[in-house]
């Protein structure tokens, strides 16, 4: 999340999409890309296909309920969506989407947003724009204690520069 | 102040006295296990990338499962991979084609009450059966695991589930699981789900371990039941002493829950839950009116293919014959689990009615294996999860039950109430 406001076209989703129809596991052992052109295909076959740059994945509750694979938030960042929001959040989901630096937040009334709007978010500021209905809504922001992995990018970037900083003793290879 | 089980282990690997709900603290993990399908080959690119080892190579444990044996190249792949990360990282216990990471957890002696312990798989709950805390994560969260041995958690909040009384005929714990998916929703974020009860301490550990597993089910952080004799016996049958304050690790008699429900086993009937969700559930009774074909009926998974588990097919099929118009495929849990139920007679039960049987390994439970179903077909299965195209294509059908219920819908050729033939 280097570039702070994320601007794009809202998709919108129901409640309780599980993470095997975000990475279904029949091509668990393809390469992310191929994965991620079948992400959400069993709910929405045109998503994979249309979705652009720095959209949007709007969500009702529990999105991503189910499995700890990574490849559910991940195909997310490989299809370069901008940010999540829905009302609620799975755990594993939720903590894999941070980790990968993809901005998931908390937003009550999603019905607000309709498929195609266009939406401008600061994810620090916890501000959305539906630019499309001119209505201005809070959401919730990045939890505190993640700020700072959020804002290196996720947790590779964030284990790097606390390794190199000397703040975290690891074993070298 | 009183605290929950979960307090008092996360207080334990925080090094605090105690803790709050609602705090963020970061724990040492006593344990972290990572598996085929996204330990290695995730992790070790990245641990590469940023030029640092494993933290402890006694603490990571590599279960290789998911896509076992390899039915192709890339699973082979995959496969030999993680075999050259354990010689890589000198990692101490690693368990090739052993079984299913969980049911080897606890098969081996690893769990103990009290430990903090992170897995790469969601159903990592089902290691809290032994008292100790064990949460699913993330491939990405699991490297920053093995590199640091330290993660942060937010201390939850604890729903205190209670059954009491004895089954009645034909209902098991995965029935208990099937109708709690419903009671209590998929939505239970950053909490975690006690068990007790007098149902629960009569069970066998192989029964509770189904109530942890699907914790994951309610969308929990983690399931835990408190230890007793029995927990201290099945580590004992592990090979392995429990350590000597092992049953201080309970929830303080004053502790205080979010929410607590108190429900009476003897009421409760065998459970099905339809497609394409856990919570979709109702007694198999009603299913049976609605007189559901079955193409497979799939006996398996971490959940589903215990021994205990394979007793109960056996006990169905016994003297009867699968239907002509479906298959049973029976995979094992573990390589352990085969061993025993082929002495025992069980296989052969099995066998005999026509049953298949395939290796231990997730196989078709996430469409990694064999097994997987085709559009539009059918299949009654005794694992854990039936979301949208889990064990094949898309357009297939899978609905959940105990092992009773699957081996009588087998039978039946569709799905019925499994009291009738036991
Ligand atoms: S058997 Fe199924 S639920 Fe269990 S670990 Fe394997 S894939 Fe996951």
């Amino acid at each position: 999340m280097k570039e702070k406001i994320i601007r794009g076209k809202a998709w919108v989703f129901g409640d309780e999409i599980n993470s095997d129809v975000m990475a279904p596991g029949i091509y668990f052992k393809e390469s992310m890309d191929v994965m991620a052109s079948h992400c959400l295909e069993a709910i929405d076959p045109l998503f994979a296909k249309e979705v652009k740059p720095g959209d949007i994945v709007v969500a009702g509750r529990n999105f991503g309920v189910g499995s700890a694979r990574e490849q559910a938030a991940l195909a997310f960042k490989e299809l370069k969506v901008g940010a999540i929001i829905a009302k609620s959040y799975a755990r594993i989901f939720y903590r894999n989407a941070l980790n990968f630096g993809l901005p998931a937040l908390v937003y009550n009334s999603t019905s607000e947003i309709k498929p195609k709007d266009e939406l401008l978010i600061d994810p620090v500021k916890g501000e959305l724009k539906n630019l499309t209905t001119k209505i201005h809504i809070n959401v919730s922001p990045i939890p505190e204690h993640l700020m700072d992995m959020i804002s290196s990018g996720g947790l590779m970037p964030f284990l790097r520069k606390k390794i190199d900083d000397g703040e975290i003793k690891v074993r070298k290879e | 102040m009183s605290q929950t089980l979960i307090q008092k282990i996360l207080s334990r690997a925080s090094g605090k006295s105690e803790v709050k709900v609602g705090e963020i603290v970061t724990c040492d993990v006593d344990i972290a296990m990572i598996l085929d399908s996204g330990g290695p080959r995730k992790i070790w690119p990245r641990l590469k990338n940023l030029g640092v080892g494993v933290f402890d190579p006694e603490k990571v444990i590599v279960v290789a499962d998911h896509f076992v044996p390899a039915a192709d190249p890339q699973s082979a792949a995959i496969l030999k991979l993680t075999r050259d990360f354990v010689k890589n990282y000198n990692i101490k216990h690693f368990y090739d084609m052993e079984g299913i990471c969980h049911v080897i957890m606890a098969e081996n002696g690893h769990l103990q009450p009290g430990l903090f312990c992170c897995g790469g798989d969601s159903h990592s709950t089902m290691g809290g059966a032994f008292g100790c805390y064990m949460a699913g994560f993330g491939a990405i969260e699991m490297t920053g695991v093995v590199v640091t041995g330290k993660i942060w958690s937010v201390v939850m909040d604890t729903i205190k589930v209670n059954w009491e009384g004895s089954f009645s005929r034909g209902v098991t714990a995965k029935d208990i699981m099937l109708f709690l998916a419903k009671k209590l929703g998929m939505e239970n974020a950053f909490k975690a789900v006690e068990f007790g009860g007098s149902t629960v301490k009569n069970m066998s550990m192989q029964e509770r371990m189904v109530l942890t597993n699907m914790a994951a089910e309610l969308g929990a952080e983690t399931g835990l039941i408190a230890p007793d004799k029995t927990t201290l016996e099945a580590i004992r049958l592990a090979g392995v002493e429990p350590q000597t304050n092992a049953l201080s690790w309970k929830s303080d008699d004053d502790a205080s829950f979010c929410e607590t429900h108190n429900f009476n086993a003897e009421n409760l009937l065998p459970q099905v839950a339809a497609p394409h969700k856990p919570s979709n559930s109702a007694s198999a009774e009603q299913f049976e009116q609605e007189n559901i074909k079955i193409d497979q009926a799939y006996i398996g998974a971490c959940v589903g293919g215990k021994l205990n588990d394979l007793h109960m097919v056996a006990r169905v099929l016994k003297g009867k014959s699968v239907s002509p118009k479906t298959r049973l495929l029976v995979a094992p849990s573990s390589k352990k689990i085969m061993a025993q139920a082929a002495s025992d007679g069980t296989l052969e039960i099995i066998t005999n009615a026509g049953g298949i049987i395939l290796p231990s390994g997730c196989g078709a439970c996430a469409g990694l294996g064999a097994g997987v179903i085709a559009e539009k077909e059918v299949c009654i299965s005794s694992t854990n999860r039936n979301f949208q195209g889990r064990m094949g294509s898309k357009d297939s059908f899978v609905y959940l039950a105990s092992p009773y219920t699957v081996a009588a819908s087998a039978v039946a050729g569709k799905i019925i109430d499994p009291r009738e033939l036991i």
